[in-house]
């Protein structure tokens, strides 16, 4: 019932995108937003696209299932490309009624069409070689520096991660109550709005419960455990830099410096 | 009423990175009147069979049928399906939401389309039928003890009147004594009301004791269908897929080999008193016939 949504979208696989450190991950998916904003010209989007088709070669995941990502923000994408089209101003090529296409519109719009698909088929790469629980081990690491002005990084890193690890159980939990009740002749489908809410008590009620009596469960573990806040606390699996992040750093580095002088010589 | 299931086969998340088969050619008839057990590994794929009896999920391929109709037909009533083979899940006591325990009971013969006043009478009967105290009637579900938590549960999908009853491990979580009486109960059902009742547990012991008939599954196929007694022979087999014979079975075979004539298939302790005081008894008497030569 459930297996439709996919938060935290890990693809396994075995490739080097996928041992790549979280880190260098994060700071290349950023350096690579970056970039397809910096790039305004045919040439800088053929050296991006490049640089996004051989990551994707490289992540070994089909591109059916990294452009399936697309599908979700296609009105977004839909919407921005009308507004842009419509209401640039400047010279135009077409009038029809009250709506004017102008030649500067045309080439906005093609430049938000790419740089918002190449954002999120970038980002997705990312989710897909990295588990949930990597990314947040990633950005604890790279929020480090926030510490000094007291922003609770680990608390809320470990905020996300027992988020992130309940949402599976969770979702399982529903299946299985609502299971339960339609087995008992509950009815989660037909029905008027308010009917509907109602018929959701019976899947709420058992629902809730049991996230309390998970979340108490887990509490007095992690206190049974000792645990008391993220001071001094050492990891089983600290981040470590290898060889290939500091090439893939290497290469992000040099596209970057490509993206910025390709602008700066146009 | 009867179930048939054809050539069924169900996969988890087909065409994914994630895909499972959890069955593959299951092929069984589930008749009226008869006791079931079904005993597998965990993952063996038992409570995916299950939740096919009830049309919770539907099959990859292969058909279910109810008294020979599709119940995956277009028109087939699947609700109405549902209230004749009631199905409690385990860990049951997670589905209770109501104020009272009545009310919660009422919660299935209610969506049949029953008046509160004819659910309550239901209830009243399928709380009567597991032992559930009356006194506790209108006490709030949440406050019982896990052994009444889970009879008000299975009283809860009783009082729907299902022709097939089926428990997946119904004692998980309970004292010896909970489960002894619960299973005790359940086997009376069946006695008063000539219903079927199909058990998924853990325990040979008590597979031995209350089933006609015994499916052991493994890796989402099934190996053996038989009555228990037949299958607990192959207990070699049997453990070579985690799982086991009743105690007394390896007894019996140990007795055996020591050359003493006890009727190994014998299955409960009862039945295995019986066959070794027998035994004993012969092999007294052999010997004192020959003091007498």
């Amino acid at each position: 019932m459930f297996k439709d949504i996919t938060l935290g979208q890990y693809y396994p696989a075995d490739s080097v995108l996928h041992r790549l450190d979280p880190r260098t991950k994060f700071v290349g998916t950023l350096a690579f937003i970056i970039a397809i904003f910096v790039f305004h010209t045919i040439p800088g989007y053929l050296v991006a696209t490049v640089f996004l088709g051989s990551v994707i070669l490289l992540s070994r995941i089909p591109p059916k299932i990294i452009f399936k990502g697309l599908k979700g923000v296609f009105m977004l994408l839909l919407v921005t490309l009308l507004f842009n089209l419509l209401l640039t101003p400047g010279e135009p090529l077409m009038q029809l009624g009250f709506l004017r296409i102008t030649r500067e519109g045309l080439t906005m719009a093609g430049k938000m069409a790419i740089r918002l698909i190449y954002l999120v088929t970038g980002s997705s790469i990312m989710t897909l070689t990295t588990t949930p629980n990597q990314l947040t081990n990633a950005m604890e690491s790279l929020m480090r520096p926030l510490k000094r002005i007291h922003v609770p990084v680990h608390e809320i890193s470990m905020m996300m991660s027992i988020a992130l690890r309940f949402i599976p159980i969770l979702m399982e939990e529903t299946d299985k109550i609502m299971k339960a009740q339609i087995a008992r002749g509950a009815d989660f489908e037909s029905g008027g709005l308010i009917q509907k809410v109602k018929n959701m008590i019976p899947l709420l009620v058992p629902l809730f419960i049991s996230a309390f009596r998970r979340a108490n469960d887990l509490a007095m573990a992690m206190e049974a455990r000792c645990y008391h806040g993220g001071e001094n606390r050492t990891q089983m699996k600290p981040l470590r830099y290898d060889m290939r992040d500091y090439i893939a750093y290497g290469i992000l580095g040099g596209f970057l410096l490509v993206a910025v002088i390709m602008r700066v010589l146009s | 009423m009867a179930l048939e299931l054809k050539d069924v086969a169900y996969t988890y998340s087909p065409g994914t990175a994630y895909e499972i088969h959890a069955l593959r050619d299951i092929n069984l008839t589930v008749p009226e009147d008869q006791f079931i057990g079904i005993i597998g590994h965990i993952g063996s794929g038992k409570s995916t069979l299950i939740q096919l009896f009830n049309a919770l999920i539907r099959p990859t391929s292969g058909n279910v049928l109810c008294d020979g109709e599709d119940i995956w037909g277009d028109s087939y009533d699947r609700r109405a399906l549902r209230s004749k083979v009631g199905l409690v899940f385990q860990y049951p006591e997670h589905q209770l939401f109501e104020n009272d325990v009545l009310s919660d009971v009422c919660f299935g013969p209610m969506n049949q389309g029953k008046t509160r006043e004819e659910a309550e009478v239901e209830a009243k009967k399928a709380l009567r039928s597991v032992g559930f105290p009356e006194k506790y009637y209108s006490r709030s579900p949440f406050e019982l003890s896990g052994g009444q938590k889970k009879r008000a549960a299975i009283a809860g999908v009783l009082a729907m009147n299902p022709g097939i009853l089926i428990l997946d491990e119904p004692t998980a979580g309970l004292d010896p004594k909970g489960r002894d009486d619960i299973l005790g109960q359940i086997a009376q059902l069946r006695e008063e009301r000539g219903i079927t009742i199909v058990l998924v547990s853990h325990s040979m012991e008590d597979i031995a004791r209350y089933a006609d008939r015994l499916i052991v599954m493994n890796k989402g196929r099934i190996v053996y269908d038989d009555s228990p007694r037949e299958v607990f022979t192959h207990y070699q087999e049997l453990e070579t897929m985690g799982l086991a014979a009743p105690q007394v079975t390896y007894i019996l075979h140990r007795l055996k080999e020591k050359g003493l004539a006890v009727d190994t298939t014998q299955d409960t302790v009862p039945g295995a008193r019986d066959t070794i005081l027998e035994a004993l008894h012969a092999a007294g008497t052999q010997k004192e016939g020959r003091a007498d030569v």
